[in-house]
């Protein structure tokens, strides 16, 4: 049995008085039609919802409405979050409907999507919100029926009196549940209990994405919305000089066209705080079509930036050609040491054998399919936004500085997202909606085209890493030095395997300035260092004639009995465990095999995954015949919902590896559609994907971004097996065969 | 500005537009047909897929003046109850992830099953070149025209 305090504060839990009939849907009007997200309920609405607790309310039939309390962005945590509360409360999952939380941070924790964290922080309180619950309906019968709280217990909504064998709904209670007070500990169901947690369960918004339904931010509408969209400047490192508006005012349908600043000259910025543009022009009008056609007429100069302007940008204008020199010549020098062990130097000097390679990787745009946008209702006293936005709770914080408005007036509501990949957690384009609805004095959607989308990006850094290996005579790996930089950050993390498994081990790390926007981008630094270091090893492996997976379990085993250093970030059981499954599970065969396949593994995000990647060569280009994939992220929420992310992560990775690059010019994106800009297509992704897990009873860690990075190294290492080619420079696809 | 009679989802339609207004727009913005979904604008990704008299066609690049009588078929008209067999073989894969891009991928695989109703594997991906998933969905999307098709 475990018992948890509910460390649920007061203030942190709303108390709940009975609410009035008619139910209470939270904000969204436009979607209020669409609160009963899930497929058809046997259930009817409930005349009356009594909220239990801020994650839930109970109607008086027994249907159950439990918030889904962080952004939703494909990630499918507006199904697995509800299905954890949905557990502890004890409930039939099909008498349960979802909503999206609005934006509370006094009820909720950390109301983001980033990190592939959402069901790893919100585990605990998720099943606090649900077993307290559960607790109050037990105490509320108890007390109905006169009988000790112990002799009640519970079963898919219902609650029984194990004596007696009286039996009463929760919703017949729910009343009466609501109007105690919160008990200080409760009691969790112990896993092998759960009979939600761990099953398959739909999206819960999957009917409404295959009939159409209004869900995302581009879809939202208010009675006398405006449309905007924002011309920024053609280059990084260049801004706004002068405008003539005239032409593009005269268009049909426009109402304006003006000057956005988005943040204002003393205001501090946060890091989800973007700086390149900085001055906006806006063209305003009454439908999509109109703006984007009067966008057109506008007559716009631009001057390049100078070395002293606020934002502490770095003027010049970038070509991707100067950025490989730079990276070449930084790559070439020390950088600053991050980490050192024993004494790489001399283990070098002694090495029977050195392998050495540079890999690279350039900058990309995260292209989420649902382009940039946002809605804002900017009044004098308040203001109301909705739109799709990874960082709510952070953006609520750079809006209220902007506007001169109390947080508490701001209120921000949350849509499903086309896509997030990272691009959504800096909210540039809400400030700049909010700013425009101030000054139009009127409801605006702002509305950004793919090119806008794709030339105001926060992009992936450009990346560069050096790898060197030192063998002995026996072929073991006696140092390891890793250089890794990036424009403008190094992806390095220093304490990662292989550390920990090598006795010399130095980790250096460097990093060049840039006036090109960038940010996270899926599984950040990661997403270069898995396919980096996993063609390297692979590399390392042959050179010591060993298997590649062998090679690595035997580094994993030393990591686990005698770890070098302390700070190591990883466990070597599990990271070895996903390894031995994808081993077994792919049938790989050490020594010769008459298939073309590579090997990777990652730990990232907590979580670990390893990869084994098929292919075969058709006219001389590569296709995917299979991937395998292992993972371990602990207890799987919602298996095929898992599945699916790892899906999609396999494809999504091998796109990325294989075909997708931003390259600059004089500081101008050279792609802006997806004419220009590849993305991996139907035929190219792999002809079959298997997932498996590694089955424990860890708490959940995430699945949004660990099973990302390690199938580009799987990959790489399949390439060169398939064209006796290694890969070291991405977009792979640049390297030998044409797309 | 020009008036046109549109048929749409089986209803007659009319709206006053300028006649080089992609059908995209004037889906979402004039006739609250929000289903229909804006991605690339220049017929590269396949969101904004409709049937045009049972034909696939990029609705970001169609104007409305090119429509003539034409018969519109939109995600949201495409059965009444959600229930085509793409619809109901979407949902059986739980093919979805952001979800963006899917009323696309139904569109344009209804496109494909009028003209081809048992598709290989090979005319599922020659079809589907149009439309971009950027979750990485395809695999779950070919087994559900599989699904679809051999019901
Ligand atoms: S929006 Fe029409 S194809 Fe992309
Ligand atoms: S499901 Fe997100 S783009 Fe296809």
């Amino acid at each position: 049995m475990t018992i948890v305090k509910t460390k649920l504060d007061r203030r942190s839990f709303i108390r709940s008085s009975v609410l009035a009939g008619g139910g209470m849907l939270l904000g969204f009007s436009w979607l209020a039609s669409s609160c009963s997200t899930n497929t058809p309920k046997e259930l009817s609405m409930p005349d009356e919802w009594f909220e239990i607790n801020g994650f839930l309310k109970i109607g008086e039939n027994g249907l159950v409405t439990i918030m889904s309390p962080n952004p939703e962005i494909g990630q499918n945590v507006k199904t697995s979050m509800p299905m954890i509360v949905a557990e502890e409360l004890d409930v039939d999952w099909k008498n349960v409907i979802v909503e999206q939380a609005p934006l509370n941070t006094d009820i909720f924790t950390r109301q983001l999507a980033g990190g592939s964290q959402s069901i790893r922080q919100s585990w605990p309180a998720l099943r606090m919100a649900g077993a307290t619950a559960r607790e109050m309906l037990r105490q509320a019968a108890a007390q109905k029926w006169n009988v000790p709280i112990e002799e009640v217990s519970t079963g898919a909504g219902v609650l029984v009196h194990r004596n007696s064998n009286k039996k009463i709904g929760y919703g017949e209670v729910a009343s009466a549940a609501a109007g105690l007070p919160v008990p200080e500990e409760v009691e969790l169901k112990e896993i092998n209990d759960f009979s939600i947690i761990g099953t398959s369960r739909k999206n819960v918004d999957g009917f409404k994405i295959v009939t159409g339904q209004p869900l995302f931010g581009l879809d939202y509408k208010k009675e006398g919305m405006l449309i905007a969209m924002v011309a920024h400047p053609p280059a990084f490192g260049m801004k706004l000089k002068s405008f003539d508006a005239t032409d593009a005012k005269a268009m049909p349908g426009i109402k304006d066209v003006f000057v956005v600043k988005t943040y204002n000259d003393d205001y501090e910025l946060q890091w989800s705080d973007t700086t390149s543009f900085n001055e906006l022009v806006a063209v305003v009008g009454n439908t999509t079509w109109e703006v984007m056609t009067a966008k057109l007429m506008l007559n716009v100069e631009w001057e390049p930036i100078s070395d002293s302007n606020r934002m502490n940008v770095p003027s010049g204008l970038e070509s991707t050609a100067d950025h490989i020199k730079k990276m070449t010549e930084a790559g070439a020098k020390t950088g600053s040491e991050v980490r050192r062990d024993g004494d790489p130097e001399v283990a070098f000097k002694n090495a029977a054998k050195i392998v050495e390679q540079i890999y690279t990787a350039p900058f990309q745009a995260h292209n989420t399919m649902e382009p940039m946008n946002f809605f804002a209702d900017v009044k004098e006293d308040e203001a109301v936004l909705a739109g799709p936005i990874q960082t709510p709770e952070f953006m609520e914080k750079t809006l209220a500085a902007r506007l001169g408005l109390p947080l508490e007036k701001i209120d921000v509501q949350m849509t499903r997202m086309g896509g997030g990949f990272g691009r959504r957690l800096y909210g540039h384009f809400m400030v700049e909606a909010a700013v425009i609805s101030q000054k139009v004095k009127a409801p605006v959607k702002l509305v950004y085209s793919r090119e806008d989308d794709m030339t105001y990006g926060v992009y992936r850094p450009a990346y560069h890493a050096l790898y060197r290996a030192a063998l002995d005579a026996d072929n073991n790996l006696i140092g390891f030095h890793v250089r890794m930089g990036g424009i403008p950050s190094s992806p390095l993390h220093a304490n990662r395997f292989p550390a920990g498994a090598v006795d010399n081990y130095l980790a250096e790390s460097w990093s060049i300035d840039t006036n090109i926007s960038t940010g996270a981008f899926r599984a950040p630094g990661s997403n270069f260092n898995a396919v980096a270091e996993q063609s390297f090893l692979d590399e390392v492996a042959e050179a010591a004639g060993k298997d590649p997976i062998q090679f690595r379990l035997d580094l994993l085993k030393s990591a686990q009995e005698n770890p070098v250093g302390e700070r190591n970030d990883y466990d070597a059981a599990r990271y070895a465990g996903v390894l031995e499954q994808v081993r077994e599970k792919s049938g790989w065969e050490s020594g010769a095999s008459d298939k073309n396949r590579g090997v990777a593994a990652y730990f990232c995000h907590n979580s670990y995954v390893a990869n084994v990647v098929d292919i075969e060569m058709k006219d001389g280009r590569p296709v995917i015949q299979k991937v395998y994939a292992s993972t371990d992220c602990g207890i799987v929420v919602n298996p095929d919902a898992a599945v699916n992310m790892i899906e999609g992560s396999i494809v999504d990775g091998i796109g990325h590896a294989m075909y997708s690059g931003l390259t600059f010019n004089e500081g101008q994106p050279e792609q802006e559609n997806f004419d220009s800009y590849r993305l991996i297509r139907h035929a190219e992704s792999p002809k079959e994907i298997e997932v498996h897990f590694v089955k424990n009873e860890i708490d959940p860690t995430g699945l949004g971004e660990p099973p990302y990075p390690p199938v580009m190294g799987a990959l790489a290492n399949a390439l060169y097996k398939a064209t006796g080619e290694r890969y070291y420079h991405q977009p792979f696809v640049k390297n030998t065969f044409e797309a | 500005m020009a008036v046109f009679n549109l048929n749409i989802n089986g209803k007659q339609q009319q709206v006053d537009v300028d006649p080089s207004t992609p059908m995209l727009w004037v889906l979402r913005d004039h006739l609250n047909l929000v289903g229909t979904k804006f991605g690339c604008g220049v017929a590269q990704c396949g969101a904004c897929t409709i049937l045009l008299d049972g034909m696939a066609v990029r609705s970001c690049i169609t104007f409305v003046d090119s429509v003539g009588d034409k018969k519109i078929t939109t995600i949201e008209g495409l059965s009444e109850n959600g229930d085509h067999p793409l619809q109901q073989a979407w949902l059986e894969h739980d093919v979805p992830q952001c979800g963006y891009c899917q009323a696309g991928q139904i569109m344009n695989a209804a496109g494909l099953l009028i003209a081809n109703p048992h598709p290989s594997d090979e005319d599922i991906e020659t079809a589907m070149h149009g439309n971009l998933c950027r979750c990485g969905t395809y695999t779950r999307i070919k087994a559900a025209i599989k699904t679809a098709s051999s019901s």
